[in-house]
Parts: structure tokens; C-alpha cells; sequence
């Protein structure tokens, strides 16, 4: 019998093949879907098919109450789930005026950072995973649960947490949180220093992720794209910065910018973040101060004043927003859902165009996709 | 040509660096737990399935079918039933049915409830092919326990 003809073809000769990417692929992290229009090794249309893992997040938030739709937003990107409920209780507390007592302010930029901390970790041991590196997750893994059993001991769980509170938080953080926190910080460092060693200075990664990907920041910004790929093409685009909320504009950080638009500056722009994120939990443990962590006098039914809500945060992919619409009953009449992952992943199609596919999988990787949190 | 040559100097160098830090790995203490021979504790606050609290007092459960808990609940996994019985100033609970299958773990029941009259379980190693299982009479699980 003779073997099949071989479909890979020279660059250039016109003749295309299909290839799914997904939904299952151990590149695609859950079940994005990418229909690739390859010319030999080179992507020539790469179309996202999303909506796999829809769960109606969106239409969940038009029919039932304010506090049962908390439990939702950790469960929109399960990744950073401090971030998105600080946004939906963000939404709330403007629309009722609620003023967080310091104390509870300050315990969430604690707790929100060390979840960013947690979730670049798993994008850092992902990311090398889909490069062909398996070491590096075994490291990041380590550090990780460090963090998840800091917030497991105060939250209850590892996770999904859903420990914000409409005007404060759940529960108080105790003594064994603030040290365990200082340990982690005093452990993170150097760690860091390894993470470098190891991977960044690493000849074989450097090859694989240097100049590869580039996406312009004029591409950035015609698609949407926040978080850590518009600030590795060049914008300090931060909502901490641009649009301040919660106790952030008292921490003195820096937002790390790379120019270069590659993989690599992606790359280099999260490890930086989580320096950052260490400079922001040391400054807070530092001038926590104490007091009631739940506001005085929030209402047991919660009714919203009729109008439009607004909350945007920087969630570990980028910028996410929830847009409360109220008709004054106790179920919103709108719960709008503004998700990084999804404008992140869009101008992928235009980015990847002319690639090869292991570079592209490098892309891939370096946009940190989360796919429930796309379909939402 | 001493370009290429630094590039290769380096990049081995980059990778015996690599293998430094594997190596000095080896002879760091195992972090991971032998699970099934080994179980971790769950700390104080983990959110494991609901459980009726008992009154040292009566020995019963506190829990007088209130019904905020099932109010509370976003998914409707909870149902609770209760009888008033003569002489007695509140309502007992007869029955506390939770659907585990249909339970996100958030604690709105939890918080919601005015008498601390139920609590998170410890449990988490918890499998079963039947859905059924999940069906949980609580006021049942309470008195099978005191027996």
C-alpha cells in the first residue's frame, strides 16, 4: 500500500488545507475552537469559534437577586475571581452610595493582588506547558499554593471564593493570614530570581518567544485588548491608574510597559506584574489599618435606584466591567459583562496571519486566554 | 562569526544555569501530600456540603423552617419543612432536603440564616456515579449521628 501524498506544502502555493484547533487541545486550555486555514506550516486565516462553555452568565444576572448573582462572578474567569466580584460589588456600592470601611478596602487590594500573583502563575507553568517545557508548572504550582491556602484559610475556599461583600468583605483576615502573606512575600522574591535562571534567560525560550507574535498596538486598540497585551505593545494602559477605584491610588507601583509587541514583552510584562503585585501587598500589610470590615446600615433587600451602574477593574487578563441596568426592583434589568479574554483573543485571527503553527501556539499562550471567560 | 560563537557560549551557559536549579531541587523536601494515605485538614472555614446544627440543650436541631435559607439560595437546592407542635413557641424542622447536585457552595443559606442554625461540613472526598446520592435528607444525617 502507498502512503497518502503529503499535505504539507511550500509556502506560497495556493493549495489550503483545515485544521481544528481544538476544542479539545492541550494549547486551547479548555475549549476554545480555532479553525485554521493553513498553507503548508503557515496559518493563512485562523477563525475562533467560541461559545462552548457558554453558561448564560449574562441572562443568570437578569434573574436573580443582587447578592445570589455574587456567586457567579468568580465562576466568569475562575482564574481571578477576586477581581470579578470586586467589580460587581463595585457596580452595587456605587449605585446605593456605599461608603467600605478602610479596613475592607485595603483587605481587598490584599486579597486581589495575591490572586493576580495566583493567576500569572498558572499562565507562567501553561504558557512553558504549551512551549514543551513541564518543569517550570511544577515551580509555579509550588508558589501557587502558597496563595491558595492563605486564601482558603479566609475564604473557605480555593478558588471560587466570593468573599466580597456588598459595603466590605465576608469575614475579617486573622493574624495567621497576615504573616502567612509576609512568609509568602519574603518567599516570592527570590523565587522570582529563580524564575528568571530558569526560564527567562533560558536560550531555547528566548528563541522560541523573541520577535515572534508581535501584535501592534494600533491592533491592540482597534480590537479592545487590555490587561497585560496592550501594556506588552507599548501602552501603559492600567485601571488602577487610569480609572482608579478602591484604595489603589495610596500604593506607590509601577505599571510595566514593554515596547516591542512580541511574546516575549508579554511575557516579561506579567513577570514584572507579579513584582508589583509583591511591592502592593507589602505596602497594604504595612498600613492596614483596623475597624469594621463590612459597612454600616447596607439593606437587607437590596433595591438599586433606577439608572445605569458602572465598575471596571484590572483583572489579571485586562480591564473587566460590569454595567448594572436597574429599573428599581430587586433583579437588575441588565447585567452587562465586559470580559478581557474575549477582545484579547479576537484580534488573534489578524495577529496570527502569515505564522507558522508552533509560533503560533506561542501567541496563543502569550494572550493568557481563559476560556470561560470568553463564553461567559 | 563571533557573534554566533557568544550565542552558543551563552546559550549553554543559560542552560547548565537550568540544570543548577533542577539540581539543587533534588534535595528539597517533597511538597506534595501522598493523598490517599495522607489527608490534608480542612481549615476552619472551608465550605464543604451544609449540616444542621444541634442545641446542646434540647439535642435537636436549632433550625425552626424559617425558610430563609431556601429564599436565600440562588440554585433552589434547598427544601425545608417544619411542624408546630402544641405547647411549643416555634416551628420544629421535620425536614431539610438538599440538593448537592444543583449546590455551588456559595453560603448564601448560611449567611442568611438569623439562628446560626446551620454550618459548612468538612467534607470533601466525595463521589458517587448516582445522582441520587446527592440528595441529602439533613434531619435525617442529625439524628443518624446522634444515635
Amino acid at each position: 500500500m502507498t502512503p497518502p501524498p503529503a499535505t504539507v506544502q511550500a509556502p506560497g502555493s495556493g493549495e489550503t488545507f483545515l485544521l481544528n484547533l481544538g476544542p479539545q487541545h492541550p494549547a486551547t486550555h479548555g475549549v476554545l475552537r480555532l479553525k485554521l486555514t493553513m498553507d503548508g506550516e503557515y496559518i493563512t486565516r485562523a477563525e475562533p469559534v467560541c461559545g462552548y462553555v457558554h453558561r448564560m452568565h449574562e441572562k443568570m444576572g437578569e434573574n436573580r437577586k443582587y447578592a445570589q448573582f455574587l456567586p457567579n462572578t468568580s465562576r466568569i474567569d475562575y482564574l481571578s475571581a477576586m477581581h470579578y466580584t470586586h467589580a460587581f460589588v463595585g457596580a452595587v456600592e456605587r449605585a446605593l452610595g456605599l461608603a467600605v470601611p478602610p479596613r475592607a478596602e485595603y483587605i481587598r487590594v490584599i486579597t486581589s493582588e495575591l490572586n493576580r500573583i495566583s493567576s500569572h502563575l498558572v499562565w507562567f507553568g501553561a504558557f512553558l506547558l504549551d512551549l514543551g517545557g513541564f518543569t517550570p508548572l511544577l515551580y509555579a504550582f509550588d508558589d501557587r499554593e502558597q496563595i491558595l491556602d492563605l486564601l482558603e484559610a479566609i475564604t473557605g475556599s480555593r478558588l471560587t471564593y466570593c468573599y466580597y461583600r456588598f459595603g466590605g468583605v465576608c469575614h475579617d483576615i486573622d493574624n495567621a493570614f497576615l504573616e502567612g502573606t509576609r512568609a509568602f512575600v519574603a518567599r516570592m522574591r527570590p523565587r522570582l530570581r529563580l524564575y528568571h535562571e530558569l526560564v527567562t534567560d533560558n536560550i531555547i525560550l528566548r528563541n522560541r518567544l523573541i520577535g515572534i507574535g508581535p501584535i501592534p498596538l494600533e491592533l491592540c486598540r482597534r480590537y479592545g485588548a487590555t490587561g497585560p497585551v496592550i501594556r506588552g505593545s507599548g501602552a501603559a494602559y492600567d485601571v488602577r491608574k487610569t480609572e482608579p477605584y478602591s484604595v489603589y491610588p495610596q500604593f506607590d507601583f509601577d505599571v510595566p510597559v514593554y515596547p516591542e509587541g512580541d511574546s516575549m514583552a508579554r511575557y516579561r510584562v506579567r513577570m514584572d506584574e507579579i513584582e508589583q503585585s509583591l511591592r502592593i501587598v507589602e505596602q497594604a500589610l504595612e498600613r492596614l489599618p483596623s475597624g469594621p470590615v463590612r459597612a454600616e446600615g447596607v439593606p437587607r433587600v437590596l433595591k438599586l435606584p433606577a439608572g445605569e451602574f458602572c465598575c471596571a477593574v484590572e483583572a489579571a487578563r485586562g480591564r473587566f466591567a460590569v454595567r448594572i441596568v436597574s429599573d428599581r426592583r430587586e433583579i437588575p434589568w441588565r447585567v452587562k459583562l465586559r470580559t478581557p479574554s474575549f477582545s484579547n483573543l479576537s484580534l488573534f485571527e489578524e495577529a496570527s496571519r502569515g505564522m507558522m503553527l508552533p509560533d503560533a501556539i506561542a501567541l496563543l499562550g502569550s494572550l493568557d486566554l481563559v476560556i470561560p471567560d470568553i463564553d461567559r | 562569526m563571533r557573534a554566533t560563537l557568544r550565542e552558543i557560549v551563552l546559550g549553554c551557559r543559560s542552560l547548565l544555569v537550568g540544570m543548577r536549579v533542577t539540581m539543587v531541587e533534588f534535595f528539597k523536601p517533597v511538597v506534595t501530600v501522598p493523598y490517599p494515605h495522607e489527608a490534608l485538614r480542612m481549615p476552619e472555614r472551608y465550605r464543604g456540603p451544609i449540616e444542621l446544627v444541634r442545641d446542646p440543650a434540647t439535642g435537636r436541631a436549632i433550625c425552626y423552617a424559617c425558610q430563609l435559607c431556601a429564599r436565600a439560595c440562588p440554585s433552589g437546592c434547598i427544601t425545608v419543612e417544619g411542624v408546630k407542635r402544641e405547647g411549643e413557641r416555634r416551628k420544629r424542622v421535620t425536614q431539610y432536603q438538599l440538593d448537592f447536585s444543583l449546590c455551588s457552595l456559595c453560603g448564601a443559606c448560611v449567611e442568611a440564616c438569623p439562628d446560626a442554625a446551620i454550618r459548612f461540613s468538612k467534607r470533601y472526598n466525595w463521589a458517587t456515579p448516582h445522582k441520587e446520592e446527592f440528595l441529602l435528607d439533613l434531619v435525617r444525617q442529625l439524628e443518624q449521628e446522634s444515635r
